[in-house]
């Protein structure tokens, strides 16, 4: 009935439909967005690691070698071409906490995004560390009420296998009671305020981490997925792009932290049973990278791989390749020689209307030409297919 | 293209039958050495996979902890208790025969970070005992934890304990004793290679497969090429060109995402919805024949240097896992298709050890000899 039931099995599928009705798409890409992130927690509960690990190459043993931060360390992090994020890491003495939370306050506190708060597991004062927990929630309820929290129970290697879960799930609970006492005791602090001011109900998420294995990357993909401008559009076009190649499943990672910033999963795909495989892509890629680099000799920054395939007999096949200037694709899918040398051709061909990944785009001209042409694949693209369903 | 592996899989040889018997000894791996010294961590972190923070929480070991490895070989590893002494202990008499009577390897393990003088004591007497009555046994000492020692350290000590060991023994009238030196972390590829090494000097008839391996080098232009056991990443042959531990890690790290990849989106069965809709208009052909290898391939190019790496899966349990010469990845059919014959001899050559098949394996000249089209 529909027309993309047959459309994958062509040869000739071309992602021609992805863009569809995107001149509207288009119209609505936002420009470059700023985004105010404060790190904060205790001292040595690991926010410059986990820092360094993501964003700048750092191997979990490096991490090591690092100082406490001294007051605040202020980074800019270039995330896909629209996205900057004003990383606030707090060092985490109690002068300096104590600093953030009187003289510096409204600086610290104004205009924030959101605060990522790292609890260390092994610590030994959990009172003190949640009063000062406290403390910070108040301010930022203060200072910036739609501020995302999310609050990372770290160092969970630390922790033995078996009781991990329990551990984590026992120490988040008391996070939230403690949640929402701050928001409560913010409320009570204006009384004299004639319309009680609307209930505070903090977005909070937790997780558990640790710098050794991936669920660092699953903490903070949360954290930057809310973020990413235009990921509607994104996910418009992967969902094209994945039903009109007949994959199965398609990640898209941001270059330099292999975070995934958008995924799409065929029906068939959402069954598989590895809920946990997106961030553990990232590790494996991540940690890939750097025995890349390590080998090749080039900065670990540095672009190391381009190209990959794999195809496991008659189960499945993927490939993996650099895709816009930021980003890197992951492609998921079922076995057969004609159709992987299809999908990549247009893999390619789809660069283009991904190219808003890598910074704002002005709008051409000839109003949305960009996105209608059939790309030429060799394949003789015509094949219409139309993915704008009946 | 599509018929690559037609070819190979009529003519080809069929998988090893696991039915048939074992005739052949299983070389055993022993662990020994002081307790906490690192054997049962050594152990897990090989041959299961066990992540080696982890390690942290192995409780000690109070009984010999004996694993069957099923690979393209059979393999036993028996972990020792540390604080047990099987040649001077007071409550029990061990029997000698059943620990040492097979082919195959001690390993010793001394912590690098830790006073060694004790055990490189009872190292001796062990290694006196073997040599009279068990002279077949490799005598391995794997010199361990050496993360974090600076490289200089490593060495002093090495020297040291190698000093130590041949001096006690010379002065119990036993020049030259065949003791082999490792210097190994779990943290790190080097216990892995330290393996690789140990079991290759198990492996009969070694040499042909290295030089199956080495043909296919030249032939192809490859630069290096491994056979791994793919679940141990150990691997148990490469060509003649010289050691090169920075290759041995690309390729080792190469199985490992390939693993991963293979776990997370080929180890469960997909539906028969999935299976019909591809298997039919316009296909028109099971996916079987839609494929051009039954096994598991996959190449990579690194961007820098423009040096691809491949993996070709040989069975269950070896790959092949070559890095390339620059700019050879146009030529990728053709490699493929040599790849394809070198493949069929290691199949071949496996069947035969196992199978203790007295036919003379194929030489490696008659094996890897279509010429690649070159230039
Ligand atoms: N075991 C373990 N150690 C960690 C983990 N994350 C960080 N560490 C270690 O914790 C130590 C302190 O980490 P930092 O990142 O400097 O701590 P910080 O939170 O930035 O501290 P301040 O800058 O003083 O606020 C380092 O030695 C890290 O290697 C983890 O997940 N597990
Ligand atoms: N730093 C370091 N520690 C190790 C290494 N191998 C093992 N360990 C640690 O040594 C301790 C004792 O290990 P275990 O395997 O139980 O020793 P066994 O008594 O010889 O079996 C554990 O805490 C391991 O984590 C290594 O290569 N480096
Ligand atoms: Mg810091
Ligand atoms: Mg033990």
């Amino acid at each position: 009935m529909s027309d993309f039931e047959t459309a994958g099995a062509s040869t000739a599928a071309v992602p021609v439909a992805g863009v569809a009705g995107d001149s509207v798409a288009h119209a609505q890409l936002k420009k470059v967005k700023k985004q105010k992130v404060l790190l904060m927690g205790k001292s040595g509960s690991g926010k410059s690691s986990m820092r360094s690990i993501i964003f700048s190459n750092y191997l979990a043993r490096d991490t090591r070698r690092l100082g406490a931060t001294i007051d605040i360390d202020l980074s800019h992090v270039k995330f896909l071409g629209n996205l900057t994020l004003n990383l606030w890491d707090c060092g985490g003495q109690e002068a300096f906490m104590e600093n953030y939370l009187s003289q510096q306050r409204a600086h610290v506190f104004s205009n924030v995004g959101v605060l990522i708060y790292v609890f260390d597991i092994e610590s030994r004062d959990v009172e003190r560390d949640l009063a000062t927990y406290v403390n910070i929630i108040s301010a930022l309820v203060q200072y910036s009420r739609e501020a995302k929290v999310f609050v990372l129970i770290h160092k969970m290697d630390l922790i033995q296998p078996t009781t991990r879960e329990e551990t984590f799930e026992r120490r988040a609970a008391v996070v939230r009671r403690k949640t929402a006492e701050a928001v409560g005791i913010m409320h009570k602090q204006k009384p004299e305020q004639l319309q009680p001011p609307p209930p505070v109900d903090i977005d909070l998420q937790l997780f558990a981490t640790s710098i050794w294995d991936q669920s660092l990357y699953k903490a903070w993909a949360s954290i930057i997925h809310d973020l990413v401008p235009n990921l509607s559009i994104i996910e418009t076009q992967l969902t094209s792009l994945g039903i009109a190649i007949d994959a199965d499943e398609i990640l898209l990672f941001e270059r330099t932290s292999f975070l995934v910033v958008s995924k799409w999963t065929s029906r068939e795909g959402e069954r598989n049973p590895y809920g946990d495989r997106f961030e553990r892509m990232s590790n494996i890629l991540k940690s890939w990278k750097h025995t890349c680099s390590k080998y090749t000799g080039t900065p670990r920054n540095a672009e190391q791989f381009s190209d990959f395939e794999y195809k496991m007999g008659a189960t499945f096949s993927m490939f993996a390749t650099k895709f816009t200037t930021n980003t890197y694709i992951l492609v998921c899918m079922p076995p057969g020689e004609a159709r992987f040398n299809s999908a990549k051709l247009n893999v390619a061909a789809a660069r283009p209307w991904f190219k808003f990944l890598d910074g704002p785009v002005v709008p051409p001209a000839g109003q949305g030409q960009m996105f209608v042409g059939t790309p030429t694949t060799g394949y003789g693209g015509e094949a219409g297919v139309g993915l704008s369903e009946g | 293209m599509e018929n690559r592996q037609r070819l190979q899989k009529k003519d080809g040889p069929k998988a090893p039958d696991p039915t048939v018997p074992q005739t052949k000894a299983k070389p055993r791996l022993l662990l020994m050495g002081q307790r906490r010294s690192g054997k049962s961590s050594i152990s897990s972190v090989v041959f299961h996979k066990l992540p080696p923070s982890e390690t942290l929480f192995l409780e000690s070991t109070a009984r010999i902890q004996k694993d069957s490895l099923n690979s393209f070989m059979e393999f036993q590893v028996w972990d020792f208790p540390g604080q047990i002494d099987i040649f001077d202990n007071p409550n029990f008499t061990f029997d000698m025969d059943a620990i040492f009577g097979e082919i195959g390897a001690l390993i010793w393990v001394i912590d690098a970070q830790d006073d060694y003088l004790e055990a490189v004591a009872r190292l001796n007497t062990t290694i006196l005992h073997l040599q009279r009555g068990y002279p077949h046994i490799n005598i391995e000492v794997f010199i361990h934890k050496v993360d974090g020692l600076s490289d200089d350290y490593r060495l002093d000590i090495q020297r040291d304990v190698t000093i130590r060991i041949q001096d006690e023994l010379s002065d119990q009238g036993l020049e030259n004793a065949p003791v082999n030196f490792h210097l190994t972390s779990i943290y790190n590829h080097s216990i892995f290679e330290a393996f690789s090494k140990v079991i290759q000097k198990l492996i009969p008839r070694l040499g042909q497969l290295e030089a199956m391996l080495t043909n296919l080098c030249r032939t192809c232009r490859f630069e290096k090429a491994y056979l791994f056991d793919v679940n141990t990443k150990i691997y148990i042959a490469t060509d003649s060109t010289p050691e090169d531990m920075a290759s041995y890690e690309i390729c080792s790290d190469y199985v490992d995402v390939i693993i991963d990849f293979t776990e997370v989106y080929g180890s469960w069965p997909r539906s028969q919805q999935w299976r019909d809709r591809l298997e039919g208009e316009p296909w028109s052909q099971p996916l079987d024949d839609q494929v051009a290898c039954e096994w598991a391939e996959s190449g990579m190019v690194l961007a820098e240097a423009r040096r691809p790496i491949m993996l070709r899966e040989v069975d269950r349990f070896l790959a092949l896992v070559a890095i390339m010469k620059e700019g050879s990845y146009e030529k990728m059919p053709q490699i493929n298709m040599n790849v394809d014959v070198v493949v069929k001899g290691l199949t071949e050559f496996f069947e035969i050890t196992k199978n203790k098949d007295v036919v003379a394996a194929p030489g490696p000249g008659e094996v890897a000899s279509p010429p690649l089209a070159q230039g």
